[in-house]
């Protein structure tokens, strides 16, 4: 079974990248005071008055590396609870029923948040 | 399956945070564990909260309104502890575990120097921009707002 | 570091009969504490005079044969290697080594972490066997290629660092550090052209992928062969041959023998073969 080979490089590469752009969007919501960046807080005030949302949602950048982001933090974080629950050593049956429980899971909210992220641009384009 | 006899005596998931007397990387190893649990968990309910974006701004800031509560910007100044912790950390896993300041095999000569003697400096060093981090972002949510 | 421990110690040992108890019990004994002596001298001492139904494994009492790893005041340690004086605490706490079942006593059931070891297949593998059986030369390697793997080679099977290792405590699918870092040992053995039949096994569940570095394994190792580093070494080289970037190269080869060479007369024929 070649899957845990796989998958933990895909969870390592998976991490750097949540690493590049959680590490952009913390910096944009909570370090906005020490940190001001105009580029990424164009509106001036909090980080998330609706003036900054719709601002960031009309670029391409922000809806493009927000959707990055949910996909790498999704599997990055979904894979390490799975970690955390098979070294619980559930029995085998349970094993693959949460693996299809996280997978679908993962794949939902992932289309959720994509689904908003798009319609949030026409949305900001819109207004 | 592993066939064994006798009385069961495995630690079970005590071992995950009582397993005797240890070094700092296993307090790291739980650690990691607890930040990693905390950041998913108010992941799932985030991306559901602002995907109400999507649905302008009244939706918008219903949402942002059911959650001024000072206690969610407690949780949220946690959240932020947590993802400093664990990406920093996380940067010392990936250099560790892709075999990268882990030193070289050599011969065991008593006292021994693991791995772990030669990891300690990338850990202490995540550790301090983990705290500048968690300063400054203390800065941010509580004296500069 | 050594204190001084003078007068009498106290050994709280963890007891299991199977025939008798229904849960491990603690027992306490004291024993004058002489200097220089191990938790293992202790033991011996209480067996002889207080409690001749002590069981526990040990042999050789002084570090090589890996019979006698126990916890120790909360750690894993070979009972033979541990100074009663070391502790720094006038109680002995002995009990038997976690995460494997008791046998009685102070014996843990070690079978799984021997099984777990040979489903890595655990020695050379090569594709020519009859060199193997009937070898005509030495295999060529060098003091470079050595060291990449003589550290892994001084582990005695003691157990103390799957008694240490977090994952172990819960999943027994896991292989633990002592069966892992004796397969990065062959992996990496220039000898050695086994990689592709151990990735079988250390692609999936039994493999490295449950590590996450705590390094209680390399801690606790009484024969500092340092297993988290062996691990780690091996994550990166199945990364990297996930990703094609790293190919397993040829096993080395034999060194021929110099061409011109005559036995001096003086030096004897070895004896005939026995086996």
């Amino acid at each position: 079974m070649m899957r845990d080979q796989k998958l933990w490089t895909w969870h390592v590469v998976a991490g750097l990248v949540v690493l590049v752009f959680l590490g952009l969007h913390m910096t944009i919501m909570h370090l906005d005071e020490v940190i001001p960046a105009a580029s990424l807080n164009p509106q001036g005030g909090h980080p998330i008055d609706w003036a900054n949302v719709a601002a960031r949602g009309k670029t391409l950048f922000f809806p493009i590396t927000y959707v990055v982001l949910l996909g790498a933090a999704l599997f990055h974080g979904l894979y390490g609870f799975r970690n955390i629950l098979f070294e619980l050593n559930p029995p085998g049956a349970l094993k693959r029923v949460l693996g299809w429980l996280l997978a679908l899971a993962g794949l939902g909210l992932f289309a959720i948040g994509t689904w908003a992220a798009i319609a949030a641009h026409r949305v900001a384009l819109l207004a | 399956m592993l066939k064994t006899r006798g009385f069961p005596n495995r630690l079970g998931i005590q071992g995950w945070a009582f397993g005797g007397r240890w070094g700092p990387e296993r307090y790291l190893y739980t650690l990691h564990r607890i930040t990693g649990l905390g950041l998913l968990l108010y992941f799932l309910l985030h991306i559901l909260l602002t995907s109400s974006r999507a649905l302008g701004m009244e939706a918008w800031e219903q949402a942002m309104g059911a959650v001024t509560a000072p206690i969610f910007t407690f949780g949220e100044y946690l959240v932020f502890v947590a993802f400093a912790f664990h990406a920093l950390n996380g940067i010392r896993l990936v250099l560790v575990e892709l075999g990268v300041g882990v030193g070289k095999p050599i011969e065991p000569v008593y006292p021994y120097r693991t791995s772990l003697n030669v990891q300690r400096p990338l850990a202490i060093c995540a550790g301090i921009v983990a705290l500048v981090l968690i300063v400054l972002g203390t800065l941010d949510f509580f004296i500069l707002d | 570091m050594s204190n001084e421990i003078r007068g009498d110690v106290t050994y709280r040992i963890r007891r299991f009969d199977p025939d008798r108890d229904a849960a491990p019990r603690w027992q306490e004994s004291r024993i004058p504490a002489l200097p220089g002596m191990t938790v293992l001298d202790g033991l011996w001492k209480i067996k002889e005079t207080t409690d001749p139904s002590l069981s526990w494994r040990s042999s050789c009492r002084m570090g090589v044969c890996g019979s006698c790893g126990m916890l120790i005041n909360g750690r894993a340690r070979l009972a033979c290697n541990t100074q009663i004086s070391e502790l720094g605490s006038a109680i002995v706490a002995v009990a038997p080594l976690p995460n494997f079942h008791i046998i009685r006593d102070l014996v843990p059931d070690l079978s799984p972490m021997f099984t777990a070891h040979a489903a890595l297949s655990p020695f050379v593998i090569r594709e020519d066997a009859a060199e193997q059986e009937n070898p005509s030369g030495e295999f060529g390697q060098t003091p470079h290629e050595l060291e990449q793997y003589l550290q892994f080679t001084f582990c005695i099977k003691c157990g103390c660092c799957m008694a240490a290792c977090p994952t172990y405590a819960t999943d027994p699918a896991y292989s633990g550090p002592m069966p892992l870092a004796q397969a990065h040992r062959y992996n990496t053995d220039t000898r050695d052209g086994g990689f592709r039949k151990r990735r079988e096994a250390l692609a999936g569940e039994a493999g490295p992928w449950r590590c996450h570095y705590a390094g209680e394994c390399s801690r606790v190792c009484p024969k500092g062969v340092d297993p988290a580093r062996a691990i780690q070494l091996m994550k990166r080289q199945l990364v990297l041959d996930y990703l094609r970037l790293w190919r397993p190269r040829r096993p080395a080869a034999i060194i021929p023998a110099p061409a011109e060479v005559r036995r001096r007369p003086d030096v004897p024929e070895p004896p005939a073969r026995t086996v």
